[in-house]
Order: structure tokens, then C-alpha cells, then sequence
């Protein structure tokens, strides 16, 4: 019997998405119009589709379009087929271009790098992991230096580890879990990336590799559930490591905290008067649902009255940060893009807020950074809601 | 062309550098390694001369620090043979005797052109890519920005002198080039090839003779830089810290 070959393109294609949903692909192009660098680049997701199903794997691997996906999933999220690009067709297309020795950009080569070498983004020592609980004034518990049973293991993450603003929020959301009566512990200087950007860009082996590397630690100790601050490894945990056998019970801090708010509204006792809008991040937000619990945490506060943004749930701005894109923003306004936390923050203070509160740790910086770029800055302050939280009950730290 | 990389380990100085108790030398239990920067750069024009006019790449390291990762590095990068020179102390040696080691791996492959990084930041008794050239009776050119094929039998340099001066040189072979910069950035390989390496890589490991050099200085103390009579350190938080240089830049006239 004949038989009709593929082109490599539609072969492609075809394995990454596990068969036939890409090349039931019908060209609509709600991927492109709603994608918010689309405009920018030189293969939007439709056209993405249309070259790789035309066998030109080569033209969409040699473009900067490559390397211009934030990862916000509004494509996923519109496309009557379903087809995942963010998830699976970017990334696969990165990896096989990274595999024929295409460069990604060198920001994102040194992300790649430091994560390799030193378990962290940032290209900070590990043995600085614990850096950010110096001068923490509830007990810490480390179960790389006392393994013991606890009820959460809380992932500290790379940013809150590191990142000085950061730093102020775990800091903040270790007083809130002590005063809950939590038992719960770190990694100390063994944690190392989760990974979920890497998984998104393309670089397949250094995902399997933390994933790997991760297990073997988790493995180690007794908890029952794995929390964290990061959206980006919440993601990564919930979805992608089950993949490679590594499946634990996740959750992110704003639904462990909003389960647990009767416990929390009798502490909530000091009123912070401002007009606050949120923010939704896509990795809780799009990907997950999770649209109420950081809304009912922030409506917990008293004296916080919340308002909405046009673009909210399901229609938020990306910030810009994800799937890599924290170490893109030269790439992507080189190549013509915007900084989306740029027009972020403008649609933030167009509400009328005085606070932009956020529930992941790339937006603090993301955000800061923009309200100074386009002359918001001592307008709009962008917070933690676990800032907020531990305002309200008292346990935010004191400026030295 | 058949091309020679010589690769070492310097310490990483993303973490603090500890002194021992002889107060002579770094803690060596506290210093991580790296591969030192400009000797990635050797490898990578090395490979790049291999890609535009064929040829093969070996590259040369003595075994010391975290040199099994730099060295499946090179391999997933395209390097074809992998040399690892026995060295059983727990301290780097001085560049002169690892110029003497490395020469007599070098000398055994025939190599017609020798790359090597033109400084690594740990050299406190010499630079050990001119002595390198030396130890295997070779010519040298340092501080190279670049690289290609020559006419025959020889290759075409290109040198930055101060004042960002270029010139561009016909280097006869053999010959020793001393690379500060490739002609692009060493390049980015995925891990997947460097794991993938890591199981098919097989390292040809080498004896040679240890190099039976005294130190030709003798360190008399190794300490943290000291505060001087006119350095005023800004202690405190980071808006303190913040707010006092803005005020030095107003007392001295560089903002108005």
C-alpha cells in the first residue's frame, strides 16, 4: 500500500503536540490577535503554525520571533483547538533550534548558565540560600541541618532567596505562617531551582535535570504539601514535574493562606487605608484559575477597598517576566516589543489605585522598575499581598 | 590544523574567598572552580577555526577542581579529543609548573597551533601562556582578539594594542596564541548535550612527570584589602547607603 510522508515541519509538530490537534490548526488567528507581542514579531503564533506546517522549521528558528513568547498562555487560553503553543510548541521549537547551536540571547544564556552551575538564576552562591532569614525573628526551621516531619515544606525560591525586595516578603510570609501555628521548614542552603522558565524555553535538559536533582532531595524529607511564593514553580510542580514522575502535593501561598482565613481575619487588626488593585499573574491565573482566593485575601484587610482593572482574570496583562522572559526584555525591545510591565502598571493607575498588590515574586522588581520608567513612581507602590497581610497584622518589619 | 586548547580551573569568585590559617593562601576548602574565562574563549576560536577550515580540536587540562565539568563542556561544544593530565595536589600549581606539565601533554599531539587564555586572575608568579610557548619552543602572540586560517602553514591574528589600536598579523605555525577575546562569544550548549557528553566522553588520561619548580616568589601574606587613609566606607541600609553617595556626588561636583 502507498504510504504519504510527512514533511519534517508537520512531522514535527505533530510529536511535539502528541498528534493531531496543531494540524487541525484552522488559521483562525485568535493566537495572534491576542497575543500582546504579536504585533511585534516576525512569526505570531499563527504564523508559527503555518510555517511549521509548511515544512519551514529553519525560517521560525533563524527569526527573533523565537525568542519572544512570555509565556502568558492567552494563546493557549483563546484557541478554539486547544492547541497548547506556550506550554509545548515554543519550547520544543527553542530546543530543536538550541540542539543545531541556534543562540538563544546571552541574557537568557546566563540565566541557563547560573542555573546549571550554581542551582540559581541569579548566579548567587548556594551557601548564601539563607541569606534572606538573617535577621528573621521567628524561628526557622532547616531540615537539610534537622530533618523532621513538618506540615509544609515551603520552597523558598530563587527571588525571595535573593533578591533584596524580595527578601522583605519571605521574610514577612515566615511571621505569618508562624503566627498561624504552621509547622513548617526549608531547604536551607540545599534548595535549587524548580525550573519552570527553563522548561519554557526550550532548555529540555537543564528541566530534567532539576527535576531529577529535586526529587532526590524532596524524597529526603516528610511533609505534606510543598508551598511557595514563586507562581513559575508552583506551575512547574503542578504541571510539568508529574510529567517525569515527580508528583507532589502543590500549592501556592495565596490559596494555602485564603483556606486558612478565619484563622487569619481575627489577626488582621490594623487598617491600611488605600485603594488597591491586583494583579492576576499568568501561571495562577490563566493556567490555574486561581482568581478569587488573592481578591478574598485582600478584601480581608480592613480598610482596603478593591478595584478592578479593565483587563482582569482571564483578560490580565502579562507582566512580561514569564517563561524566560525576566532576562528578555533587551531581545524583545530590540526587536520591537514593549515591556508589558510597562503598560501594566499605566493600566494599574488608571483605576485610580494607590497600591498594585502582586502574588509573584518576578512582578515586585518588574513593576518597580516600570512605575519609574514611565513616571509613576511615589504614585503607585506595588506590593506583596503577604506585604499587606503581615501590615495588617502587625508583623511587617519595622524601617531600620 | 590540527589545533591544541589548553584549559585550567581558577576560583570562582561568586563565593567569598576565605584565607587559610598560614595566611599565605586562599582556604582552599571554601574556593569553588570555574573554567577561567579567556581559556573559553581559546576553545571557542579553536573551534571556530576547526568550523571554517576544518581540522580538529584537542583539548589539554590538568585534572584539578571542577575540571570534569568544564571538560564534558568542551566535548558536547564540538571538541574531538579530550586530554586530562594527572595532578594529585589539593593547590593549583604556579603557572610555571603548569606550563611545564602541560607542555609535555601538548608536545605528545603533534599540535601545529596552541591556544591558551592570555591571563587567568589566580596568576601571582607570572602569566603561564608565554611560558607555555616557551616550555614547548614555540613563538607566541598575546592578547588576541581573533583568528583565522592563513595561508598555508600559518594563521592570521588579530592583536589589540592600547588605545585600541588593531593589528592584523601572519602568524607562521607552529605557534602559541595567547586569546583575550574569540571572535564571538564562547557559545551556549544545552545541557542535554553536555549529560549526553557525559556518557559518551571517554577523557584520555595522561601521566607526566611533576614539575619540580621552586616557587620563584615567596608570598609573604595574603589578606582582605585593607581600609585606606582616604576611604570612607558607606555602612547602613541600602536607602542610607543610597542617599550618602548622592550626597558625595553633590559635595564633589559630579552632579549639580
Amino acid at each position: 500500500m502507498a504510504t504519504v510522508e510527512r514533511d519534517p515541519g508537520t512531522e514535527f509538530i505533530s510529536q511535539v503536540l502528541d498528534g493531531e490537534p496543531a494540524l487541525g490548526c484552522m488559521q483562525c488567528g485568535m493566537c495572534a490577535a491576542s497575543c500582546p507581542l504579536g504585533a511585534a514579531m516576525e512569526y505570531p503564533p499563527r504564523q508559527l503554525i503555518l510555517q511549521a506546517r509548511s515544512g519551514n522549521l529553519d525560517k521560525i528558528m533563524d527569526s527573533p520571533s523565537l525568542w519572544m513568547c512570555v509565556a502568558c498562555y492567552t494563546c493557549s487560553d483563546r484557541c478554539p483547538r486547544g492547541i497548547q503553543l506556550a506550554d509545548d510548541l515554543w519550547p520544543a521549537l527553542r530546543d530543536k533550534a538550541m540542539q543545531e547551536g541556534i543562540q538563544p540571547p546571552t541574557e537568557l544564556q546566563d540565566a541557563f548558565q547560573n542555573i546549571f552551575k550554581y542551582g540559581n538564576s541569579l548566579g548567587e552562591s548556594a551557601r548564601k540560600r539563607l541569606d534572606w532569614a538573617k535577621d528573621l525573628d521567628v524561628p526557622l526551621r532547616d531540615l537539610s541541618k534537622e530533618p523532621s516531619p513538618v506540615e509544609i515544606l515551603w520552597l523558598v525560591c530563587d527571588y525571595p532567596s535573593y533578591y533584596p525586595r524580595n527578601q522583605v516578603v519571605a521574610r514577612d510570609f515566615a511571621r505569618i505562617l508562624t503566627a498561624l501555628g504552621i509547622r513548617w521548614g526549608v531547604l536551607g542552603n540545599k534548595e535549587r531551582a524548580i525550573g519552570d522558565c527553563d522548561r519554557l524555553y526550550g532548555e529540555e535538559g537543564l528541566f530534567e535535570k532539576l527535576v531529577e536533582d529535586n526529587k532526590k532531595l524532596f524524597d529526603k524529607y516528610q511533609f505534606e504539601k510543598l508551598v511557595m511564593l514563586d507562581s513559575h514553580s508552583y506551575r512547574a510542580l503542578s504541571h510539568f514535574y508529574p510529567r517525569f514522575g515527580a508528583e507532589y502535593p502543590v500549592e501556592h501561598h495565596t490559596t494555602y493562606l485564603a483556606d486558612r482565613l478565619e484563622q487569619l481575619k481575627p489577626l488582621l487588626s490594623k487598617p491600611i487605608e488605600a485603594k488597591v488593585t491586583y494583579h492576576d499573574n499568568c501561571c495562577i491565573g490563566r493556567r490555574a484559575g486561581i482568581y478569587d482566593p488573592p481578591r478574598q485575601l485582600l478584601e480581608a484587610i480592613p480598610g482596603i477597598e478593591l478595584v478592578e482593572m479593565e483587563r482582569n482574570r482571564d483578560h490580565a496583562l502579562c507582566c512580561g517576566g514569564g517563561g524566560g522572559g525576566m532576562w528578555l526584555d533587551s531581545h524583545i525591545v530590540e526587536h520591537g516589543g514593549q515591556r508589558l510591565s510597562d503598560q501594566r502598571v499605566q493600566q494599574a493607575a488608571e483605576t485610580g489605585a494607590e497600591v498594585l498588590a502582586v502574588s509573584c515574586p518576578f512582578e515586585l522588581s518588574r513593576f518597580e522598575d516600570s512605575a519609574k520608567v514611565v513616571g509613576l513612581e511615589g504614585k503607585l507602590q506595588v506590593r506583596d499581598i503577604v506585604e499587606l497581610l503581615a501590615e495588617s497584622m502587625d508583623l511587617a518589619e519595622k524601617e531600620k | 590544523m590540527n589545533i591544541a586548547v589548553v584549559i585550567r580551573q581558577v576560583p570562582d569568585l561568586i563565593e567569598p574567598l576565605e584565607i587559610d590559617a598560614s595566611g599565605t593562601s586562599l582556604d582552599m576548602d571554601e574556593v569553588s572552580f570555574l573554567v577561567n574565562e579567556t581559556d573559553d574563549h581559546a576553545l571557542e576560536q579553536a573551534l571556530l577555526l576547526k568550523e571554517s577550515s576544518g581540522g580538529s580540536v584537542t583539548v589539554v587540562a590538568l585534572d584539578f577542581g571542577e575540571v570534569d565539568d568544564t571538560l564534558y563542556a568542551a566535548a558536547a561544544k564540538g571538541a574531538d579529543r579530550i586530554v586530562k593530565v594527572a595532578y594529585d595536589e589539593d593547590r593549583p600549581p604556579s603557572p610555571r609548573q603548569s606550563a611545564a606539565m602541560l607542555a609535555e601533554a601538548v608536545k605528545q599531539l603533534g599540535a601545529e597551533l596552541v591556544l591558551v587564555g592570555v591571563y587567568a586572575h589566580d596568576e601571582l608568579e607570572g602569566v603561564m601562556a608565554p611560558l607555555l610557548a616557551l616550555e614547548l619552543e614555540m613563538p607566541y602572540v598575546g592578547v588576541i582578539r581573533g583568528a583565522k586560517a592563513g595561508e598555508p602553514g600559518s594563521v592570521t591574528a588579530f592583536k589589540e594594542f592600547p588605545g585600541a589600536v588593531m593589528a592584523q598579523m601572519n602568524v607562521k605555525l607552529p605557534a602559541v596564541l595567547g586569546i583575550l577575546a574569540a571572535d564571538q562569544p564562547p557559545r551556549y550548549v544545552p545541557v542535554s548535550r553536555i549529560r549526553n557528553a557525559m556518557k559518551s566522553t571517554e577523557f584520555e588520561e595522561q601521566e607526566v612527570a611533576a614539575a619540580a619548580i621552586a616557587p620563584a616568589v615567596k608570598l609573604q601574606r595574603m589578606y582582605h584589602p585593607e581600609v585606606g587613609e582616604r576611604a570612607e566606607m558607606l555602612t547602613g541600609s541600602e536607602d542610607e547607603v543610597a542617599a550618602r553617595i548622592a550626597e558625595i556626588l553633590l559635595e564633589k561636583g559630579v552632579i549639580k
